[in-house]
């Protein structure tokens, strides 16, 4: 084969979104939602949580009444077996006020974005692409804000013509050059922002195409100009296949293997099925034992442990009085890698015994490392 | 920009050591056990509300 025809058929590999590595989001196809594919939002509720992996929808401020539904369901603009996001709005907000703001965002960790350069003359411009579907039109706003160093934004426009259509939007965001750059570590390099409402607090602040130094809350959301999803009632937002890679110009979506996404996705969550699920463990003095659980991939930080109904069993059940102790019987040697689930209150253990067993009963054993 | 109600927090003693190791939480009404870690989100907010005055850890048990 010739050299000419390896190079076209690397283009069109490339056109066909082929080449692996570009997209900088995780999860941007929607497809891995270990947490559970619904759910539910309230302004006296639950007002900041993740849907799909990756991906967490916040309402900021006083809201009084938004509630709805955030939701991962098979509708996609490409394939009929294909995911997207869908925020579907219950209760809407009678006004939306001054303070009140609503995103879609995804938080990108440091080191996964120091190709970019920023703060230097190197720095890179990006180009973010998806597809978006609403009940209502308007011109919605999208930001890349940077929270390292002197904190940076920029926020951009997409009109949203036709109701209740798949629409693809492709926005460039110049290189950024000033503000000290993105710290090489494990922490919060980018927030890839996606705004749904912003009141008159969220906007006018002059981050709307250009970046600038984050002044305060009028610029989080500079540019949008609907509120209508929020105060809807029965409104809608979806989107999916986002994408942002280095460049000014907008690649097909790259397609990863529901495993890679999902690896990517456990390096911030991940979590042990209800079920019988079983640890080999080890007698802790006297009183305690300590259950080894390997973790599926080395997490970002040590991470925190939801604290749920969990079973744990001594070998033999020798000891029933401790076969299922109280929440505060539990604690953590934990690591990136394993945690050691320690569980007190049994008695007569030896030393250095082993074959303990832990069941996660009617809850999930879940650990979180997210940005 | 995130949002994080941490209604009660309490460092949690090590059995054997009687060490501070961990602190159990409430966040958005869910109990978590925290890791003394800088770098975990929840750990980092705890202590930023400490550092504000917004929140106090109280002692192991």
């Amino acid at each position: 084969m010739s050299r000419a025809r390896d190079f076209a058929n690397l283009a069109g590999s490339a056109d066909a979104g082929g080449l692996t590595g570009k997209n900088i989001l995780i999860n941007g196809g929607q497809t891995v939602a270990q947490r559970g594919t619904s759910t539910s939002m309230a302004h006296d509720g639950t007002t900041d949580a993740f849907g799909v992996d990756r991906f967490r929808i916040s309402m900021g401020g006083t809201h009084e009444q938004l509630d709805g539904t955030f939701a991962q369901v098979t509708d996609h603009p490409l394939s009929v077996s294909g995911k997207s996001s869908k925020w579907t709005t219950g209760t809407a907000e009678s006004s939306y006020d001054s303070d009140e703001y609503f995103y879609f965002a995804q938080l990108i960790e440091a080191q996964n974005v120091q190709h970019l350069q920023y703060g230097g003359s190197n720095a890179q411009s990006v180009t973010l692409s998806f597809y978006v579907k609403s009940s209502v039109t308007g011109t919605f706003a999208c930001n890349l804000y940077k929270p390292d160093n002197t904190l940076r934004i920029i926020n951009k426009t997409y009109a949203i013509s036709s109701a209740n259509t798949w629409e693809k939007k492709t926005i460039t965001f110049p290189a950024d050059t000033g503000g000290g750059g993105i710290n090489n570590d494990n922490g919060q390099g980018l927030y890839a922002v996606w705004h749904l409402a912003a009141g008159s607090g969220s906007v006018g602040g002059g981050s709307n195409g250009a970046w600038k130094t984050y002044g305060g809350l009028t610029d989080w959301a500079d540019g949008q100009a609907t509120n209508a999803v929020a105060t809807t009632a029965g409104a809608t937002w979806q989107v999916t296949d986002c994408q942002l890679e280095v460049g000014e110009q907008a690649t097909p979506f790259e397609h990863r293997s529901f495993a890679d996404e999902m690896i990517r996705c456990q390096r911030y969550y991940q979590e042990i099925a209800s079920g019988s699920t079983y640890f080999a463990g080890n007698g802790l003095g006297t009183s305690n034992i300590i259950v080894g659980i390997p973790l599926a991939t080395s997490m970002r930080a040590t991470p925190s442990i939801k604290q749920n109904g969990y079973t744990f069993h001594r070998s033999g059940n020798v000891n029933s009085a401790g076969a299922n102790p109280s929440v505060s019987n539990f604690a953590y040697d934990i690591g990136r890698n394993a945690v050691g689930v320690r569980i007190s209150g049994w008695a007569s253990n030896n030393t250095d015994e082993v074959a303990y067993n832990v069941t996660p009963a009617t809850e999930v054993l879940t650990f979180e490392a997210e940005l | 920009m995130n949002g994080m109600n941490i209604t009660s927090a309490q460092y949690m003693a090590h059995p054997i050591t009687n060490e501070n190791d961990g602190i159990e939480a409430t966040i958005d009404g869910q109990a978590y056990y925290i890791p003394l870690a800088v770098g975990n989100t929840h750990y980092d907010e705890i202590m930023r509300q400490v550092e504000a005055g917004d929140l106090t850890i109280a002692d192991a048990d």
